[in-house]
């Protein structure tokens, strides 16, 4: 479980994240959605100690982020950013291997080159291991920094918009990947999601975030409802179900 | 038995050290593997060998690997392949060193001395680093600009105080890279360069995650800042020792990682070896040239590397697949 205690960050007078209690369940997918600049990039951020926050407090599994050495927890949480604009020449095997560093320190077992295959055979990236990243196609090189982060093999895996750069046919094939790796690989995920629809269609939580604050949170049921998204995007969303899924239609 | 890596290493190697055997027996003194073995005038080609041939091979040998080395790391650390000891003001911080060091205490033993400079370099290049943090634009070759630049500033005070204190000289003979004031007893601080060069291949794997940014090296686990601070180190004690015994050798550093990178990458544990074995080569025939060149006479081989270097790089700015940058 990882719990969110009062936690803050502010620049300057700027609050981006205002008093943030929230508690995640272990097990499974949750979404924190909301509107640009309602903080939820930061609150990740601060989770994974990417970021310094200015108050509160964050536990995983009981341990403190900002105290705990830095490679307990890298066996524990793994976390993949926005923007990866990694310009280091590497081939996708090298990354992904990097991916066991916490527990190799660079000198990769035969138990560590296990998890690399494994890895590399759930993302499907298998016939390009040997080629560089700056090679690859965007969607392709995000593949690459997914199969890295599940080598890893923490409890608890972090992902800011992993749908970035990705197309239709693409974006659905990962989120399948990361509900397969919560219901086979008992992971617990957290990602942050602009597609709202996506949210509804694989998360088993949902948070929405506004202005650096918990809107509301609960199931996908009961988040993804005209009134709810209304609030949080200030917009008209008209909420239908379809196939047992709340699909949101907000393009016109 | 040994991959196609090991095996292209192997050849590679073979080839520096036929190359070193070769610049033994370049000289004006006449040394010949005859007279070595024939002992026909007194020894004297043997202590030429002994006092200047290898000492000079070796000095060679340790600094071209060792700058090649230190400006991979740098390109790794600052996340850009145009920055190297001499683009980021690290050997003019170095010179500084030297100079403050030789007013304030002249009688200081050499190794103190390379401290002194060592502690300028590292403040330099963070000064740098600094530098870069607060300027918003990151284009790939405004980086070595910035160095550039601060480079020139402390190279003007550096100069300043010189000739007002009459060291201009000995400045130029440090900032002028050139091995033929290198004997047997002016050469030896160089094997700190190996001890450094172990540490940097130990440390590879840090290096090359640190390159991947300061987000991926937190998640992997490790302290970024820990990391740049033990690659900057390395970085400037090199710089020091370098200047302190050889003098600068320009573009070097440039040059030969960016020629590795297009062949094997970035995954330091694989590219230090080819970073060092080709420094050392690439020093070692811009030596030669040095010295055949003119003959009997000897152009320094910061002036040797400066043309050929500068040649090698504008080419490798103006390739059409910029995969450099």
């Amino acid at each position: 479980m990882i719990e969110i205690k009062n936690v803050t960050k502010a620049y300057d007078k700027a609050v981006v994240v205002d008093g943030v209690t929230l508690q995640i369940p272990a097990g499974g997918i949750t979404s924190i959605i909301g509107p640009n600049g309602a903080g939820k990039s930061t609150l990740l951020s601060m989770i994974s100690r990417l970021l310094p926050m200015n108050g509160g407090q964050v536990l995983v599994d009981g341990l403190d982020v900002t105290t705990t050495a830095g490679d307990v927890l890298a066996r524990r949480l793994s976390i993949l950013r926005q923007d990866n604009h990694i310009g280091s020449r590497l081939t996708v095997r090298d990354l992904v291997t990097f991916g066991r560093y916490p527990y190799s320190k660079g000198r990769p077992t035969v138990e560590d080159l296990k998890h690399v295959r494994m890895a590399l055979q759930y993302l499907n990236l298998e016939s390009m291991s040997e080629r560089f990243l700056d090679e690859l196609s965007g969607g392709q090189r995000q593949r690459a920094f997914v199969a890295m982060v599940l080598c890893q093999d923490t409890d608890y895996v972090l992902m800011d918009e992993p749908l970035n750069n990705l197309d239709m046919k693409h974006a659905v094939a990962m989120m399948k990947i990361l509900r397969r790796a919560a219901d086979e690989l008992h992971k617990t995920i957290v990602l942050v999601l602009h597609d709202v629809n996506f949210a509804s269609c694989y998360s088993d939580y949902i948070v929405a975030m506004k202005d650096g604050k918990i809107a509301c949170h609960g199931s996908p049921y009961d988040i993804i409802n005209a009134n709810v998204m209304c609030n949080v995007y200030e917009i008209d969303v008209a909420v239908q179900d379809i196939d047992g899924k709340r699909i949101a239609i907000y393009y016109t | 038995m040994f991959d196609t890596y090991q095996k292209q290493l192997g050849i590679a190697v073979l080839a520096i050290i036929g190359l070193t055997i070769l610049s033994i027996f370049i000289g004006v003194s006449d040394v010949t593997p005859e007279k070595l073995f024939a002992n026909s005038d007194d020894g004297r080609a043997l202590q030429v060998l002994l006092i200047s041939r290898i000492p000079r091979t070796l000095a060679i040998l340790l600094a071209g690997g060792s700058m090649a080395l230190v400006g991979m790391i740098m390109q790794i650390l600052a996340r850009n392949r145009f920055v190297e000891p001499s683009t980021a003001g690290t050997v003019e911080s170095a010179g500084l060193g030297l100079l403050v060091v030789t007013v304030l205490a002249p009688e200081m033993p050499i190794f103190g001395k390379m401290l002194v400079a060592s502690l300028f370099a590292l403040m330099g290049t963070f000064l740098f680093l600094r530098i870069l943090r607060s300027i918003p634009l990151r284009s790939v070759l405004v980086v070595p600009l910035v160095g550039i630049v601060l480079g020139g500033v402390i190279g003007a005070i550096t100069t300043f105080f010189a000739y007002r204190l009459d060291l201009l000289q000995s400045l130029n003979a440090w900032l002028t890279g050139s091995f033929a004031g290198i004997l047997s007893g002016r050469y030896e601080l160089l094997w700190i360069s190996l001890v450094l060069m172990i540490a940097a291949y130990i440390a590879a794997d840090r290096f090359t995650v640190a390159g991947m940014g300061q987000d991926f090296t937190t998640n992997l686990g490790l302290n970024y800042n820990r990391v740049m601070t033990l690659g900057l180190i390395i970085v400037s004690m090199v710089t020091a020792v370098v200047v302190v015994t050889v003098g600068m050798i320009p573009f070097l550093g440039l040059i030969v990682p960016n020629v590795v990178r297009q062949m094997q990458g970035d995954n330091v544990r694989r590219t230090a070896p080819w970073v060092i074995v080709i420094g050392a080569g690439f020093v070692l025939v811009c030596d030669m040239i040095g010295r055949v060149i003119r003959f009997p006479y000897e152009i320094p081989i910061g002036v040797v590397v400066g043309v050929v270097g500068s040649i090698l790089f504008l080419f490798m700015l103006l390739r059409k697949d910029a995969h450099v940058a």
